[in-house]
């Protein structure tokens, strides 16, 4: 408690510069997205939409959301957030990937094999 | 009941006051992103199953709006960021200024997601019994607002699509669903942002907010951030996806 004796006001206020040097970098990481979006890199076009997307929202983060000037713990309770979300993504998607049926076809292809088309097809 | 800045009896000063508030908005925000998270899973697993159906239905999407939306949606994400320094910095003019701009900012996001939706249903694009990726290839006079190059390129792409699997028409409704139930899922919350909004602009008539205390402000701005932040990824998640044919 004794960080707060002293102070009695401890708004960090972050100059609208800050905010329009942002909002620019922001505007033009959506321009490039799309630019990316049309030149052809295979499996790697959705880690680049979503390199960016995460650039965007820790920007977003940082400086709108104050998260830069916020005391340790707020940033802990975001870490913990955003590692707890890795964890569901990771973690269920590691198991779908490497799963194989009883025939030893892989999980996807699984699928499509023994699919049956429905009748608005 | 008036909180306009009084000290309560557990904390020491208002700053530390203030923190415990701003703590609290966090923890919930997190427990959304688990929220939203549960439903990324979900999307994401489908589109790694069903990749050409969901390449396809993206392709039937408007870039154009949903880009501006993106524009329109970050821009507002600012004047928020605006009206929150307004508050600390005491312009209770700007205040209401900024907050007025992200409520009209918000109100156009509304209006593109109202013109694509109503395309959606003109194009038998929901989910349901009448649902039919094929639709504008087999009636293209009904398909008018699409432009003649876009339809063709959905067209070249339907093919691919259909030629991979075998039932593409199902495999798309999962697509589709997933577009209307995360796109809906976030305009509730923008719904609900607009009206704390509401609320916020009303109150800051009366000149409460201060550089003493503007807590209410600042919160909803950590709303109205981490909506915008859904979309972000909503965006390249929804939009974006196999556009380089």
């Amino acid at each position: 408690m004794a960080a707060y004796e002293h102070t009695e006001h401890t708004d960090h206020i972050v100059p609208p510069t800050t905010y329009v040097v942002i909002i620019t970098i922001l505007l033009c990481l959506t321009a490039a997205t799309v630019g990316a979006a049309y030149i052809n890199l295979g499996k790697y076009n959705i880690v680049v939409a979503l390199a960016i997307a995460t650039l965007k929202a820790t920007l977003v983060v940082l400086f709108f959301m104050h998260a830069k000037y916020s005391p340790q713990r707020t940033k802990l309770v975001i870490i913990a957030g955003v590692f707890w979300l890795a964890i569901l993504l990771f973690m269920t998607m590691s198991d779908y990937v490497s799963r194989v049926d009883y025939r030893g076809i892989h999980y996807p292809m699984s699928q499509r094999i023994v699919h049956v088309p429905s009748q608005h097809s | 009941m008036h909180r306009t800045g009084e000290l309560y009896g557990q904390y020491k000063t208002l700053a530390q006051q203030k923190e415990t508030a701003s703590l609290g908005m966090w923890i919930f925000l997190v427990t959304e992103v688990m929220f939203f998270g549960g439903i990324m899973m979900a999307y994401t697993l489908n589109r790694h199953v069903y990749f050409h159906a969901f390449a396809m239905g993206s392709n039937t999407l408007s870039l154009k709006l949903g880009g501006f939306n993106t524009v329109v949606l970050l821009a507002s994400s600012f004047t928020m960021a605006m009206a929150v320094w307004a508050a600390q910095t005491g312009k209770k003019q700007l205040i209401s200024i900024f907050l007025s701009l992200t409520i009209l900012l918000g109100f156009v996001f509304f209006y593109v997601k109202y013109v694509e939706y109503a395309q959606k249903f003109h194009h038998h694009l929901v989910p349901g019994k009448n649902f039919n990726i094929f639709f504008c290839r087999d009636n293209p006079t009904k398909c008018e607002d699409i432009s003649a190059e876009d339809l063709e390129e959905e067209n070249k792409e339907l093919e691919e699509a259909s030629a991979a699997d075998p039932d593409l028409n199902s495999h798309a409704q999962l697509y589709y669903s997933a577009y209307f139930g995360m796109t809906g899922l976030h305009a509730l919350h923008m719904v609900i942002g607009a009206g704390l909004l509401f609320w916020l602009l009303r109150t800051s008539f009366t000149g409460r907010y201060t550089p003493e205390w503007n807590t209410p402000v600042d919160l909803v701005g950590l709303y109205w951030h981490f909506v915008d932040i859904v979309w972000i990824y909503l965006f390249p998640l929804l939009y974006l996806i196999d556009r380089h044919k």
